[in-house]
């Protein structure tokens, strides 16, 4: 039963990671771009629901419903501003611009809004659980977090293989020049699935927000977990960025249980051995490897 | 200095060089600063000679960061993972009872031979992937390391062995130590890309498929220069132990180092070797400045540093070399037209 509940626990973070990961993977799908500010962008949208929203009377439990669309169009905008003038140069400039964006906005986070530790404030919620058996409790604000990953995924899924956009998106991704010959702007297609990334991971962020306390320095640990994710998973591949997600949520409960300074090395350990022994993942093809 | 190349064509002969400037110039100017930097700290004030070694532990991390990424084209936002492990090999060499001096080249030295296993786990990912992969690995050291109780766990422990000399002479031999490793870091990156191990990087930055089907190793020049990198970032974990005796993972393994280390070899110039000492240089005169407002150096630092890598990607130094054609400390050649 102990076992049980160290499963169940670890399929609840899961969700998380596997929520908190699918931008970066999409960005890295599609761009070919990995944004190194990902997880800080996920703390600067838990940072506007907590101090900005509350001004425009909106609660904070829902806050996404203005973050989300908003943190689309800044994503759409970074991309044709910033991050396509250094694509334009090399994928090197890329890192080394998300990077320094990154270490900005945790300084300028530390500056205006401390190192305390914040959280959205989604009233008594917080504790209330499901109590399916005697040692396992449910949260219920996790649960529902693993159930917008898992709705965000598939209609992302959905979104990719049926409509139109969808299509264009990934015609961009196999080929840029090919698409681009066939009339498609792939500028205006990266914009897109930037607004993708940054949708979700405003919603990762705010969701974070309502699990657990987020400071500025939050954003880096969430980007090795998200990041860790889609490698176990397999890079490229939405449904095993969950199953990633799934499986170092586990490990990380696994190593928690013998002693909760080993939670975060086991997940790394996992990493480590999937890098080791199946470094295109568990459901990946082999486009990120040399 | 210079070799003549025959005229080709239309050309008239040219003139290989590697600097315009006589090296003699730069030779004296080397000596005359190494002579003294090695005086300073009977010179200047206590704080000056603190704050100058601050500044070579800087200078010896940017210099690494810059071999990685300017010459080996390496993205590594791990490198504080072998600050934290030459720190922490120091520590424990100290806690057995060796001098904490004698320890620096030996930390430099397990620096390295950890980085080779490394390399074969971490050069399966690529670009971005490897970036991120690099991270990870210095949290993985950080979370091992922390967990060992010999070494002061997650609070840290006090560095032994220098408590028997005086609070002078204690400063007097860190600053020298640190001083020394920062010019052999230097003077060794410079004879590295000066050799046919230059050269070969030389051609991997221009055109890495090119290189590779002249018959370049590019896996093997990379696996080295991590190396390298590895064991010089360790030596400044060594140094770093000594001049804070205090010695603590969240600190010696903090992600602010290669921050500083990317933004000063970033703004001073990649893939040169006056670079990231020029980067080094304003960023302490930033730093001193701004110091009583908080992190605000940083950010505009790092606001900086993303300016001159979309409009300005050969820094401060590229552009001042383009603009007057000048070299202090050449590793390439100039080719000269003499007709």
């Amino acid at each position: 039963m102990i076992w049980l509940n160290v499963v169940v626990q670890g399929v609840l973070v899961g969700g998380f990671y596997a929520l908190f990961a699918c931008g970066l993977s999409l960005m890295f799908g599609v761009l070919k771009v990995i944004n190194l500010a990902h997880g800080d962008m996920a703390v600067v949208a838990g940072y506007v629901a907590v101090f900005l929203t509350p001004h425009l009377h909106i609660s904070e439990v829902w806050s996404f419903l203005v973050v989300v669309p908003i943190f689309g169009l800044l994503g759409y905008v970074v991309q044709r501003t910033l991050i396509q003038k250094s694509i334009d140069r090399d994928p090197f400039t890329t890192l080394l611009v998300t990077f320094g964006l990154s270490v900005v906005i945790e300084n300028l986070l530390l500056e205006i809004y401390t190192a305390n530790g914040q959280s959205v404030n989604i009233g008594t919620l917080i504790s209330k659980s499901w109590h399916p058996a005697s040692i396992i409790y449910v949260s219920y604000v996790s649960l529902g977090v693993l159930a917008v990953a898992v709705v965000v995924l598939g209609l992302l899924q959905l979104f990719l293989s049926r409509t139109g956009t969808g299509r264009l998106i990934r015609a961009v991704a196999d080929d840029r020049e090919a698409a681009q010959l066939s009339g498609a702007n792939y500028r205006h297609v990266f914009g897109i699935a930037a607004a993708i990334a940054f949708a979700t991971v405003a919603l990762a962020g705010i969701a974070y927000g309502m699990m657990t306390q987020f400071a500025p320095t939050s954003g880096g640990v969430n980007l090795l977990f998200a990041f860790e994710a889609v490698v176990i998973g397999g890079i490229g591949s939405l449904w095993g960025t969950l199953i990633g997600g799934v499986a170092l949520g586990v490990a990380q409960q696994f190593g928690a249980h013998f002693n909760p300074e080993y939670q975060i090395l086991a997940g790394n350990l996992l990493f480590l051995v999937v890098l080791a022994i199946r470094p295109q993942g568990l459901f990946g093809r082999r486009t990120a490897l040399s | 200095m210079s070799a003549v190349v025959p005229a080709a064509n239309d050309h008239g002969p040219r003139l290989v060089r590697r600097s315009n400037t006589s090296p003699l110039y730069t030779l004296a100017g080397v000596l005359v600063l190494v002579v003294l930097l090695t005086l300073a700290p009977w010179i200047v004030p206590a704080q000056a000679a603190s704050t100058l070694m601050n500044f070579f532990i800087l200078v010896i991390m940017a210099t690494m960061w810059n071999l990685l990424a300017g010459y080996a084209g390496m993205v590594s936002i791990g490198q504080q993972a072998f600050i934290g492990l030459g720190a922490y090999a120091t520590l424990f060499f100290a806690l057995k009872g060796v001098n904490p001096f004698v320890t620096i080249p030996l930390s430099t030295i397990v620096c390295a031979v950890i980085a080779v296993p490394v390399t074969l786990l971490l050069f399966r990912l690529r670009g971005g992937y490897f970036a991120i992969a690099t991270w990870v690995v210095s949290d993985t050291a950080l979370l091992i390391i922390g967990a060992i109780p010999f070494l002061g766990g997650g609070t840290g422990k006090l560095m032994p062995g220098l408590q028997s000399l005086s609070p002078t002479q204690t400063a007097h031999y860190s600053y020298l130590a640190t001083w020394i490793v920062a010019l052999v870091v230097v003077s060794g990156t410079y004879l590295l890309l000066r050799s046919r191990l230059g050269l070969v990087l030389a051609s991997i930055r221009d055109n890495e498929v090119a290189a590779r089907s002249a018959g370049v190793n590019v896996q093997s020049a990379r696996r080295l220069i991590f190396v390298v990198a590895a064991a010089g970032c360790g030596a400044a974990g060594a140094v770093l132990a000594i001049s804070q005796p205090f010695i603590q993972p969240s600190s010696v393994f903090n992600i602010q180092w290669v921050a500083e280390m990317l933004f000063v070899s970033m703004i001073g110039g990649l893939g040169t070797i006056e670079g990231p000492i020029i980067g080094s240089i304003l960023y302490f005169v930033l730093q001193q400045t701004l110091q009583q407002y908080g992190v605000w150096y940083l950010i505009i630092f790092g606001s900086l540093a993303v300016i001159v890598a979309l409009w300005q990607p050969r820094g401060l130094w590229g552009a001042f070399r383009e603009r007057f054609h000048t070299e202090l400390l050449p590793v390439g050649y100039w080719l000269i037209e003499t007709k």
